[in-house]
């Protein structure tokens, strides 16, 4: 799918985008102040049940701090016309997806990184499965920072980014099992659940923090997650090919 | 194979609008080939048909003999081109643009800072090192711009409007680096809507209008086409206000009043008309100012062809 030159300019990309973009005030209030403050909130309000929202919020910081970084890199690039000036350099399509998925991917490290400092007092004795909340959090970043690049692509109007953005975010907060569990949702909202990509996130930390899942089983959330950023990845390719007029 | 690029029948629609229409040329490896017409000719479109900004309706196009659309990559690899905006990275400094531009080309890890430094000092940047890209005025931002197009040492540079928005002194700048550039063996495609710049710079030029190629010479090639007709300026003292004065004399085309009142006469017979002027001139008692008799210039030239298309379209249209 890739070749190696396409990886390693796809490193490159990452790195222009960490030295161009991580110090932005949106990337910064959206990407770290906010996530970290909300988690803050619901940890402080949720008392002794505090610890059982945890996986969640952890999924739902990640979320936020990896897809504010897609918006701000790819939505600015593209208004000022920066991002044709990947398109001259000699890298394919996926091989520009996945500079971006990249360079959103690490920032969200960054936001995650954040939130734990945050959270860690309350799973200090919990048992948590530690290389297998790694492989989640990292697999959770990398879908999450592929799903915002795709959708950083679908936005023509530059000043509606963030709304458009939060209209599909906030909604995920009580669709994707962070709050109450996607078993108890009705029906339709359930089918809805499954297909947003929080949901086997969520799924899967609380399973490596827990030992306990709600519906979806961490192997198959995994398996899941993986084939997702490879779609979107990929999807991601394909938009950015039939964007060329 | 001595060509750097040959065009066959290139064509762009956008929707209805045909952009490009059927345009076949060849560029000269080595060579500076200008695209000279008006705005919304089809320039910038065919610059990006044959960079891969945007798709080609119909028609092929080689650059050193690679099809553009089967092998993009490699031909990514050989060209370097600067668009009509400066379109770097702003919070980036120059170095840093520039070592990003050659990392992404792909310029050996032990020779690129040599490369970025070099370019630098070509193109007078070096004090302006660590300075971030939206602090540069311009004229350095263009001057960044088609630098960071040669990090790779490209053979075939397209310059999109180098010099639009830029003031005299830097434009003069852009042009000696790029004749400079040329020297050095690489080949320019250049696209302007300033005719100077095309007369001045360019081996060839393509005069665009409306999509097509309306035509394509040496500067000496092109100002023959209008080659016919001179041009009378004259100043006299009182000033004549009416051009219809002169009308009446034999071998005059057109008459026209400057705003400093110099009368521009354009003729296809100057001895016959020269004499037609000198006698009005005496029998109205004028004193003769300035009289210049010149060739067609740059600007006739350009004026001429895209006011015959301009015609032309026009009729065709009505009918």
């Amino acid at each position: 799918m890739f070749r190696l030159e396409d990886i390693v300019r796809a490193f490159y990309i990452a790195k222009k985008d960490i030295k161009e973009y991580y110090l932005k005030p949106p990337t910064i209030s959206w990407g770290i102040v906010f996530p970290v403050a909300f988690t803050l909130a619901f940890i402080l309000k949720g008392g002794h049940h505090a610890k059982e929202i945890v996986p969640g919020l952890i999924a739902l910081a990640l979320f936020f701090g990896t897809t504010s970084m897609a918006a701000a890199s790819i939505v600015f690039e593209r208004k000022i016309g920066s991002f044709e000036r990947l398109l001259l350099f000699p890298i394919s399509y996926t091989g520009i997806a996945l500079g971006k998925t990249l360079s959103s991917f690490i920032f969200g490290i960054v936001s995650l990184i954040a939130t734990i400092v945050v959270v860690l007092p309350f799973i200090l004795n919990v048992h948590v499965c530690s290389l297998l909340l790694i492989v989640v959090l990292m697999l959770s970043a990398v879908m999450f920072s592929a799903f915002g690049v795709f959708i950083s692509f679908l936005i023509k109007d530059p000043t509606n980014t963030m709304m458009i953005f939060n209209s599909i975010r906030l909604p995920m907060i009580f669709l994707c099992g962070i709050f109450i569990p996607v078993s108890s949702l009705p029906l339709p909202l359930r089918l809805i659940a499954f297909l947003l990509p929080l949901t086997y996130s969520v799924e899967a930390t609380k399973f490596a923090i827990d030992g306990d899942y709600d519906i979806i089983p961490p192997a198959v959330s995994i398996l899941l997650m993986f084939i997702t950023t490879i779609l979107l990845i990929l999807l991601t390719s394909i938009k950015i090919r039939r964007a060329i007029p | 194979m001595s060509n750097a690029i040959v065009a066959e029948r290139l064509t762009k629609y956008y929707g209805d609008l045909l952009a490009v229409d059927h345009i076949s040329f060849q560029v000269r490896k080595g060579e500076i080939y200008g695209f000279l017409g008006p705005n919304g000719a089809g320039k910038t479109t065919t610059v990006r048909m044959l960079c891969g900004l945007t798709r080609i309706s119909e028609g092929r196009a080689y650059i050193y003999g690679h099809d553009i659309n089967e092998e993009l990559v490699t031909i990514k690899k050989l060209i370097g081109v600067v668009q009509d905006i400066s379109n770097l990275y702003m919070e980036l400094s120059c170095y840093d643009n520039l070592m990003f531009c050659a990392e992404m080309y792909g310029v050996p890890r032990q020779r690129r800072k040599e490369q970025v430094m070099n370019l630098l000092k070509f193109f007078g940047l070096e004090n302006k090192k660590h300075a971030k890209f939206k602090e540069l005025s311009k004229g350095l931002r263009r001057r960044l711009a088609i630098a960071a197009a040669l990090v790779h040492e490209p053979r075939l540079l397209f310059l999109d409007e180098p010099t639009i928005g830029l003031d005299v002194r830097s434009k003069r700048q852009i042009w000696n680096l790029i004749r400079k550039l040329n020297e050095e063996g690489i080949t320019i495609f250049l696209t302007t809507h300033n005719i100077y710049e095309a007369f001045r710079l360019c081996d060839r030029i393509a005069i665009i209008n409306r999509g097509k190629i309306i035509a394509e010479g040496t500067p000496t090639e092109l100002r023959k086409k209008v080659s016919g007709n001179k041009i009378i300026e004259l100043q006299v003292s009182p000033p004549i206000k009416k051009n219809t004065t002169f009308e009446s004399i034999n071998g005059i085309v057109d008459v026209s009043i400057g705003r400093d009142n110099t009368i521009y006469i354009t003729v296809n017979d100057a001895i016959t008309a020269l004499e037609g002027i000198l006698k009005i001139v005496k029998k109205l008692g004028l004193e003769i100012v300035t009289l210049n008799l010149r060739g067609a210039d740059a600007e006739d030239v350009f004026i001429k062809l895209i006011d015959e298309t301009d015609r032309s379209t026009r009729l065709d249209t009505r009918r």
